[in-house]
């Protein structure tokens, strides 16, 4: 089973620039989980923060214990042993094969004979679909495969937090959807902790247990899917509906005249109106079910008190349904 | 167990302005001026994690091997070719003054000293510097800003000692072997010039040696570019470590890490020059 993830008010700035203040949120153990947010608020910011790469000047986010942020140097690369980071761009060794990039955390921890390495690597270059291309080098293949590549490599010490960084751009739809699946299904397989930092909204309706959204420099909300998925915030609405009307602009926040002017107009009005949500993804035929699903439902049924309206709604007609009811688009 | 439910709201933005300058952080900004200092320090500080991570296992032969040949490989013939007329000048230099002086005897010793203590270091440490340092630092610097760097320290690899470390020793060991090579080349293109263009006799050039010379010169000159082969790895690595947005970044650490040692190593040459006078009595005296 995966590791629960602590964030403690966590803030970081680059120089005089805020990214993100006071971010409080647990990643349930073995959940999935995604980090929505407009684009240049920090998302892969807090996903290195996470790992320990950037320091965050306030707050903790403590993994078994260990404080990834203060922590001694020693115990940090401990624990990072436990992760699988994707990158945004797959990060591979340019002057390695792809074959050597998927077994290079293998020939470091491990002491496996090459024949043990040649299969698992083997394995798990299938799992993400690029068999045959193990002797190509990271320049010679294109985008998607250069994002696999890094799934896999991310994926070959059997870690039990798994972190990707967009793994959606520079995909296409079909891609991106198999991608949802792949996840999904790795899920079900090792029980692994996952955070997704993205914004596909196809990504964010299906696949996760958990959602959260940065915004305006804070964390609007964390919580079960529902909740972001059915949320009257007017930044929130607007995100999950990818339109011009709302609090979002270009840059960063609209000035108050725009905003007075959208609700007159009421081209703003979309953002009043109930969504549908999606149902969430199953693993493929075959698999096991995944064991988070189980544990999600005691945790969320306990927690219901809490949760607005509509979000209990919705969670409880999801619940309503039979479960593992079919298998969705 | 999750933060913040029911949904709360986005805080107020603040005007632009007062939101960027109070940074919420409550960190002071660092002072512009203290920068070189800072530099300075996050350079030592390198040095030593550096020297550290040398005596930890497990150590990477490979890429030692490979860094060691590389370098070797493309300073080997321009040391040499550089050092026969670096040797020649001194010859001709020292030989002209000699003989004004009467003491052209001596013209062995003192051009033989001249190469061994000071020419031969450094030319070897410009050109691991300039050839095998430019390229050490382009390396890492590459993959820095590709985020290769950030891939490995992840996968709880530390960058400093599966690639600095063995690119780092791959300096100090070729630059001690290179100045052996410069030193015999350089001493040779001295002699050849020294008897075959300025007629000297070749008995004086090669008895003046024993009376000048001693053997705490040769260590010396060894020691030198031990030192001189660490401090261009150090600074290769450091530029390479932390170059500054983009490709851009990239060039401007390579040509920065030339400068950079170069300073250095005249500097510390001098100072090393000095103590090794000091504590070294001439020959003779």
């Amino acid at each position: 089973m995966g590791i629960e993830v602590v964030v403690e008010g966590l803030t970081k700035s680059f120089g005089r620039q805020n990214i993100w203040q006071d971010v409080t949120l647990t990643l349930p153990a073995g959940e999935v989980s995604v980090m929505l947010g407009p684009s240049g608020t920090g998302k892969t910011v807090f996903l290195k923060s996470l790992i320990g790469l950037l320091k965050p000047e306030r707050g903790r986010v403590l993994i078994n214990g260990v404080d990834m942020v203060n922590g001694r140097e020693r115990d940090i690369n401990e624990t990072r042993k436990l992760f699988g980071l994707m990158f945004q761009d797959g990060a591979l060794f340019g002057s390695m094969t792809l074959f050597d990039n998927i077994a290079f955390p293998l020939r470091e921890h491990t002491k496996k004979k090459e024949s043990e390495i040649r299969r698992i690597v083997m394995e798990r270059m299938d799992v993400v679909g690029l068999l045959g291309a193990e002797a190509k080098l990271p320049g010679e293949i294109s985008g998607g495969m250069r994002k696999r590549a890094g799934l896999a490599r991310a994926l070959v010490l059997d870690p039990q937090i798994i972190l990707c960084d967009e793994p959606d751009s520079g995909l296409d739809p079909v891609r991106t959807a198999y991608l949802s699946q792949t996840l999904i299904d790795l899920n079900a397989q090792i029980d692994a902790t996952m955070l997704i930092v993205t914004h596909n909204l196809d990504i964010a309706a299906t696949v996760p247990d958990n959602m959260g959204m940065l915004y305006c420099r804070n964390l609007v909300t964390f919580g079960p899917r529902e909740v972001l998925l059915t949320s009257r915030e007017p930044a929130v609405a607007q995100f999950l509906a990818g339109r011009r009307e709302g609090p979002i602009a270009m840059s960063e926040e609209k000035d108050a005249a725009t905003l007075a002017a959208e609700q007159l107009n009421g081209s703003a009005a979309y953002l009043d109106e109930p969504r549908a949500i999606q149902p969430q993804l199953e693993p493929s035929p075959g698999l096991p079910e995944r064991q988070a699903v189980m544990r999600r439902r005691e945790r969320v049924l306990g927690m219901m008190s809490q949760l607005p309206e509509a979000a209990r709604t919705a969670i409880m007609k999801s619940y309503a349904a039979p479960a593992g009811g079919g298998v969705q688009s | 167990m999750t933060a913040q439910l029911p949904v709360r709201p986005a805080e107020p933005p603040e005007t632009n302005a007062a939101g960027s300058r109070s940074g919420h952080s409550g960190v002071k900004p660092p002072l512009r001026v203290l920068a070189p200092l800072r530099e300075t320090g996050k350079l030592f500080a390198l040095g030593i994690a550096v020297s550290r991570a040398i005596f930890r296992r497990p150590f990477q032969m490979r890429e030692f091997i490979e860094q060691f040949w590389f370098i070797a490989s493309v300073t080997i013939l321009p040391a040499a070719l550089v050092s026969i007329p670096f040797g020649a000048v001194i010859a001709l230099q020292v030989g002209s003054l000699t003989q004004q002086l009467g003491a052209q005897s001596f013209t062995g010793g003192a051009s033989v000293l001249a190469v061994i203590q000071q020419a031969s270091p450094l030319i070897v440490a410009l050109l691991i510097s300039g050839a095998g340092g430019s390229a050490i630092c382009a390396d890492l610097a590459s993959r820095k800003i590709r985020e290769e760097l950030d891939a490995m320290e992840v996968m709880g690899v530390s960058p400093i000692q599966r690639l600095v470390v063995p690119r780092v020793l791959a300096t100090m060991f070729v630059a001690l072997l290179l100045n052996g090579l410069v030193s015999v080349v350089g001493t040779l293109g001295g002699y050849f010039f020294n008897v075959i263009m300025q007629g000297g006799t070749p008995g004086a050039y090669l008895s003046s040696f024993s009376s000048l010379a001693q053997l705490p010169d040769l260590y010396i000159s060894e020691v030198k570019a031990l030192i001189f082969g660490f401090l261009a790895g150090i600074v290769a690595a450091y530029r390479g470590l932390n170059p500054r947005g983009g490709p851009k970044g990239v060039g401007d650490a390579v040509n920065q890490s030339v400068v950079i040692t170069f300073m250095m190593l005249f500097f510390v040459n001098m100072v090393l020059t000095a103590i090794y006078l000091q504590i070294v009595p001439a020959k003779g005296s």
